[in-house]
């Protein structure tokens, strides 16, 4: 049918529509997560670029990374975990691996994130509850103990800190008698997002940016394998974002990073095939695909237009993906369960290379080991029974979807063009603005929440009485005074003499040109804590203070 | 005016919940001060006590709960403040329970009502005849 005719039966298929409309309203609320009015229908007339689509692996990438996506193999199911002791997390992982889940995912504590030991005052109460408590290569022996680093890729959610978990990694796999260049894995070292929503920074950015530049130009020559970066919209997101914003200030971010490797003399690209990204999966099924197809497009051709990165490995973004936590709701839990299918729905749909599910009890407490199973089994019956990993992004092509496509395409780069304004991500975080956008969004969402011009089930809607106390996962305060007391022991046995000139000769470095890796490796092999090494560089390098605004 | 201090102690970085509920208030013709994260008990008491606040109300979410509130709690009672103090974050029935016998005045969890904490707040100054 010529464009032309569908107008014109579109137009008149309209008129009718407003007609019945008359007798029969619409409602309901119609838009998207960033307040667009979403249209009754979709034709053929609002799509005009399907020519950008491509092929699956082959430039843009909208319809994803590799030409046989899921028929060659799933994505990776990886569940992150962790908690109290490394002894306890090193029993959740063997359990998950022997369930039949695909990588590891590592959850480290707070104080570890920020770079406190475990008797540090600003550690008090943390210990061991959002994540496992390292402080020393000694925890981190214990927590892969039994687990072969060579069988194993390992995400570790860690960025302020991430050279000296990373380090310690490294040493745990030497002394299986794996060499570094044949562990896989990923760090999120990803700082920028952490000023930006997740909150665990240290020191002020530039030498934020100094130490993930050392640790891509350390991994570029000794482990070609290691993923150096994760650039995560997740938190973002969860922080409050739309989808739109999500999309946009993480490539933000990733721009920054391409900036800095190039800076240092990495070519973007090898490097860009290290570099990988992280996304949230919320409940708008459509929206949600759209995003993650948008965001394949925008960085290929921000890669390929303003880095001129020709290998066309290098221009892929490859990313995992967690179903939204912030999505999941205290009340009636069990519908958690649903919400989380869609999300992981709409991930496998966009694509993603690997999926974290979040557990159904996660708007109470750390979840149990059953809800974390259920979590798991619904990633299984995506792959196994739903069908849709059957054949390559199936919702390609469908107006709707290729229309939301375009559109967070557009409104990104015009959120990507007034950074670059702004004088780029780093300025645009240290003003504010970024924050601000986040933060007006969030309260926006939250009187839409208010005022039920969005229905939450269970929440503002389809109440009902609860009053069964239910099981939850609970962290013994034990787990606190257990690690400071190992903490102690552990220092008494060490080489003490040896630590105190490791950290001398790391803080020169610091204060020096050089590469940080190498004298975080030394420190860390002669049993140096995360808080010793993380103090050592404030000494140097300051710490940073946020810009508190409401 | 109610003065209303709202604080996130620990090294819990999800402001989300905290810097909508200051807007919220801000919005419903109440003081607000915002401390930021990664306050210790002493800074938050201290910055209450400068200020001079009716309310602090607590954010946390990472599971600190049990160590940081009783904490602020003792460092009031130490300064002899009589403040309001409420929590808000993942807080489990049980510990719930707890925080508000040692005093807390409310502990609100996920999906709250943001009218059901200001409504809460203002009954109370109403009732205390402040």
């Amino acid at each position: 049918m010529e464009i032309s005719e569908i107008k014109k039966n579109y137009e008149a298929w309209q008129k009718s529509t407003e007609e019945l409309i008359k007798k029969y309203p619409e409602t309901g609320n119609f838009k998207t997560s960033w307040s667009e009015d979403v249209k009754r229908l979709y034709t053929p007339l609002e799509v005009q670029k399907y020519s950008d689509i491509g092929f699956p692996g082959e430039y843009p990438f909208t319809r994803g990374v590799q030409n046989t996506m899921y028929r060659g193999k799933f994505w990776t199911m990886r569940q992150y975990a962790g908690f109290g002791t490394a002894e306890e997390s090193n029993k959740r992982y063997k359990y998950l691996l022997e369930q039949g889940q695909s990588g590891l995912s590592i959850a480290f504590d707070l104080p570890t994130q920020i770079g406190y030991d475990s008797d540090d005052p600003h550690s008090l109460g943390e210990v061991g509850k959002v994540g496992v408590a390292i402080d020393s290569l000694y925890d981190m022996e214990t927590l892969f103990d039994g687990i072969p680093l060579d069988k194993v890729s390992t995400s570790m959610t860690i960025n302020a800190t991430a050279s000296i978990l990373l380090a310690m990694y490294m040493i745990v796999g030497e002394k299986q008698g794996i060499k570094w260049d044949k562990l896989r894995g990923t760090i999120q070292n990803d700082i920028l997002k952490e000023y930006i929503a997740r909150g665990t920074y240290i020191y002020p950015p530039k030498p934020s940016m100094r130490i993930i530049t050392n640790i891509f130009e350390f991994c570029s020559k000794e482990m070609p394998l290691w993923n150096t970066i994760s650039v995560s919209g997740y938190h973002i997101r969860e922080a409050g974002a739309n989808a739109v914003q999500e999309v946009a200030f993480t490539i933000a971010d990733g721009i920054e990073y391409v900036k800095s490797a190039i800076e240092a003399g990495l070519d973007p690209n090898i490097f860009g095939k290290r570099l990988s990204f992280f996304f949230a999966a919320h409940n708008d099924l459509f929206e949600e695909v759209a995003k993650f197809r948008a965001a394949r497009r925008i960085w290929a051709k921000i890669m390929k237009e303003r880095f001129k990165v020709t290998d066309p490995e290098a221009l892929k973004l490859r990313f995992h993906t967690q179903t939204s936590g912030s999505t999941l709701t205290a009340q009636q839990p069990e519908n958690n369960i649903v919400r989380v299918a869609i999300q992981a729905l709409a991930a496998v749909l966009g694509g993603t290379q690997s999926l974290h599910t979040n557990s159904m009890d996660e708007a109470l407490a750390l979840p149990t080991e059953d809800s974390v199973r259920i979590a798991l089994r619904t990633q299984q019956v995506i792959a196994y029974e739903s069908g849709v990993a059957k054949t390559v992004d199936p919702l390609g092509g469908s107006y709707y979807v290729e229309f939301l496509t375009d559109e967070i395409e557009r409104k990104s780069f015009d959120y990507i063009n007034h950074i670059d304004e702004l004088g780029g991500m780093i300025n645009a975080i240290e003003s504010g603005y970024v924050q601000q956008e986040i933060s007006n969004s969030a309260y926006d969402y939250q009187r839409a929440i208010e005022s039920k011009e969005q229905i939450i089930v269970g929440v503002n809607d389809f109440k009902m009485e609860e009053k069964n106390l239910r099981k939850t996962m609970k962290i013994d305060d034990e787990v606190e005074a257990k690690q400071v007391e190992n903490l102690e022991k552990m220092k008494k046995n060490r080489d003490s003499a040896l630590v105190k000139s490791s950290l001398e000769n790391l803080e020169k470095v610091a204060r020096s040109n050089g590469n940080l890796m190498y004298p975080i490796i030394d420190a860390v092999r002669a049993y140096a804590t995360v808080g010793e090494v993380s103090n050592t560089l404030r000494k140097v390098f300051g710490e940073y203070k946020e810009p508190t605004m409401i | 005016m109610i003065k209303v201090l709202v604080a996130k102690p620990g090294l819990d970085g999800h402001d989300r919940g905290a810097k909508i509920i200051a807007r919220a208030l801000r919005d419903a013709g109440m003081e607000v001060i915002y401390t930021g994260i990664r306050q210790t008990p002493e800074q938050i008491v201290q910055t209450a006590i400068d200020e001079d606040v009716d309310v602090v109300g607590i954010s946390i979410l990472s599971g600190a709960h049990m160590k940081l509130v009783p904490r602020i709690l003792e460092l009031l009672k130490n300064n002899n403040s009589d403040v309001a103090v409420f929590v808000g974050g993942i807080i489990p029935e049980e510990d719930a329970m707890e925080l508000k016998k040692s005093g807390v005045v409310e502990v609100y969890g996920p999906g709250t009502p943001i009218s059901e904490v200001v409504e809460r707040i203002k009954g109370y100054f109403e009732h205390a005849n402040v």
